[in-house]
């Protein structure tokens, strides 16, 4: 409230012509006066801080732009492009995960402040959308500001567009060589070794853990010498329940799997929102895999013993959090 | 000059001599001490000013070569003469036989040679090829997806295999392989720059791939160390770090145009006599999926680390003065000081 709307025109017009009160700004001038101080409440536009806020928002929106159109970003050697990341997908997810699903997070002191560490989730809601929030969790809610490296299914990168920008959001190829790599450079690396058969699996089927690929996740680990923590997520299998999954389309149009969902194809492009279902995404306590050493890795029954030790504490993680919650939505 | 004893000093014989490459390492041995002789080999007259060099003019499919090797009685031979470019020597058939028949030659005569001690082969990271389904980085040990069937990545994989089967032969011979990314320099004339210095650049539609550049004086420099013997073994070269095409492309300043992934191939068959970009069917998944090669064993194992990172590569081939940028990068960073500034004297006035 520093100063009144009369006087603020007076102020521009003044400056702009020079200080010289002409005819125009004396006629405009009594025509203001002449309005009614009701049409017009004393109530600036901004205030100092919000126009403080504004110009930095501004500000760091321009110095992007021309960081782009120069190239003149860093990207690390498998792709990850944090500032594209950090300025425009995470705010664009961020709605979602905070109005859309309401995402509550739990245990998110299990993720370690530095050190590579590998989280294993389970999978599903037809789109990976589990894996977009999981990250934005990790970042929006841990003190270190992680970043979630996402091991990737191959056809996921080979598709256009999409490929490209999963390698630019921090996804890799779901292979030993690269998971190693990152998870010895000291990055968190995330993992969902149900793949295609939990995200396409139908609703009658939610919530049900389908088998954790051939337990190479574990092998990662051990190899890496990092400890892996069982991430549970509650409302992902309810925004686009799967009715049916129409096989002969699927094989027709090269994707692995063409669902019928509840709202898809039904609604039509409609049908792409997905559901508002209530979200939470739960860190479990991180289980040790460095007692082994790297050469457990080679130990088959090791490896099984932990992967289902792995797959049942998620479930039971899973279990727990689907008694707690009110309803689907809510 | 070849009556001369052998004394102290290497004797280095570097096979397709009138490449930038090659040029540029003839001057680096040139200019060392301990190198008593230089000799080249190539059909074309070199394009370097060389001074001790001895050029040796002869087609490395003529069993003279093997001659060259005993006059010359040299003791390390860098074999460079491989080419990608089959518009540049008169189509993919003789691109084939030069490549491919040469190497076996100029290997059949090196194996029969005793005085040889060192060889060094150049190669290429074409040979990890190019799929959505390699891993993020290659190490010298990953094996390619797909079997090449044609073209240079073949040619290059052939290449290897003979010198392979050559280093099982002459266990005394410290043999190195080098896989080089694709080089770049201010003189230095490829496919690569020649892409970059299109006016506007064609992408894929849909993809932006990884690209990893190496900077020519680092090649040299790396070749040259190679020729001192005593690094055996296979090694990725390249600059450290990665670039996407799309970043590259902006770098340049030059604009882009996304081409459909089928229209590729008649496109730039159409268009090769104006580009002269060779963008063959062999480079398109290239331009999709990108290919980077791990660096760790040429820092640890032959302990070299690049000068210029691949990013810095590419800054320094573009103020070279060999790409005008159309955008300016000054201008843009003036741009956005002048309207970060009426900004903030518009929200001064409304405040």
């Amino acid at each position: 409230m520093s100063s009144t709307t009369e006087a603020q025109i007076i102020r521009l017009d003044s400056r702009r012509r020079g200080g010289e009160p002409t005819a125009t700004t004396r006629r405009r001038d009594r025509r203001a006066a002449a309005v009614p101080q009701a049409l017009f409440p004393p109530t600036p536009v901004f205030d100092a801080a919000a126009a403080t806020d504004l110009e930095h928002a501004i500000r760091g929106m321009l110095a992007f732009i021309r960081r782009r159109l120069s190239g003149d970003y860093p990207i690390d050697d498998y792709g990850f492009d944090q500032d594209l990341t950090e300025h425009v997908i995470m705010p664009l997810s961020r709605p979602l995960y905070q109005r859309w699903w309401r995402v509550r997070a739990l245990g998110i002191a299990n993720v370690p402040d530095s050190g590579g560490a590998l989280l294993v989730a389970n999978h599903a809601g037809t789109l990976p959308f589990d894996a977009v929030m999981t990250k934005l969790s990790v970042y929006d809610e841990h003190p270190s500001r992680r970043h979630v490296r996402e091991l990737a299914a191959d056809l996921a990168l080979k598709a256009p567009i999409i490929g490209s920008l999963a390698r630019k959001t921090g996804n890799t190829l779901a292979n030993a060589d690269d998971a190693v790599g990152l998870l010895t450079a000291g990055e968190l690396v995330g993992v969902w070794p149900e793949g295609f058969k939990g995200i396409s699996k139908p609703y009658r089927d939610r919530y049900k853990l389908q088998r954790f690929g051939r337990g190479g996740f574990v092998e990662v680990a051990m190899r890496a010498g990092v400890s892996i923590i069982p991430v549970a997520t509650i409302g992902s299998e309810e925004i686009y329940p799967i009715v049916a999954n129409v096989r002969p389309l699927a094989r027709l149009l090269g994707f692995p799997y063409f669902p019928v969902t509840w709202q898809f194809p039904l609604l039509g492009p409609l049908g792409l929102v997905p559901l508002p279902s209530k979200w939470v995404i739960e860190f479990g306590e991180p289980i040790r895999t460095d007692q082994y050493g790297p050469e457990a890795a080679d130990d088959p029954m090791l490896v099984v013993e932990i992967t289902n030790r792995v797959r049942d504490t998620i479930q039971q993680m899973i279990y727990r959090n689907l008694m707690g919650r009110r309803s689907i939505f809510f | 000059m070849t009556d001369v004893d052998h004394g102290r000093g290497r004797r280095v014989l570097i096979t397709g001599l009138a490449g930038t490459l090659a040029g540029r390492l003839a001057l680096a041995l040139e200019a060392d001490e301990d190198v008593e002789y230089v000799g080249g080999v190539d059909l074309t007259q070199p394009s370097h000013e060389l001074s001790r060099t001895e050029f040796i003019r002869a087609d490395l499919r003529n069993p003279l070569v093997a001659k060259v090797i005993e006059s010359t009685r040299v003791d390390t031979i860098v074999h460079l003469s491989v080419t990608s470019e089959p518009g540049a020597v008169g189509g993919r058939g003789r691109m084939k036989e030069l490549n491919v028949i040469g190497t076996m030659q100029m290997l059949a005569a090196a194996q029969r040679a005793p005085r040889v001690r060192t060889l060094v082969v150049r190669s290429s990271t074409a040979v990890y090829g190019s799929h959505y389904r390699d891993p993020a980085l290659f190490r010298e040990d990953s094996h390619p997806r797909a079997v090449p069937r044609g073209g240079y990545t073949q040619d290059v994989t052939e290449v290897e295999t003979y010198t392979r089967a050559f280093g099982r032969r002459r266990q005394d011979v410290d043999t190195t392989i080098l896989r080089l990314a694709n080089v770049i320099g201010p003189d230095v004339h490829s496919t690569t720059t020649r892409y970059f210095s299109l006016p506007v650049i064609p992408t894929v539609l849909g993809y932006d791939p990884r690209l990893q550049l190496l900077q020519v004086d680092d090649a040299v420099q790396v070749m040259h160390e190679s020729s001192k013997g005593g690094h055996p073994g296979v090694y990725n070269v390249a600059g450290p770090g990665v670039i996407y095409l799309s970043q590259a492309a902006r770098m340049t300043g030059r604009p882009t145009v996304s081409i459909p992934a089928r229209l590729t191939g008649p496109l730039s068959n159409v268009l090769r006599p104006f580009s002269g970009v060779d963008f063959t069917s062999e480079q398109l998944p290239l331009l999709q999926f990108g290919r980077v090669g791990a660096i760790t064993r040429l820092r640890n194992e032959f302990d070299f680390e690049p000068r210029y990172s691949t990013r810095a590569a590419l800054q320094q081939f573009i103020d070279s003065g060999r790409v005008t940028p159309v955008i300016d990068r000054t201008r843009l960073v003036g741009l956005e000081a002048r309207l970060g500034d009426a900004l903030s004297r518009t929200l001064k006035r409304v405040t």
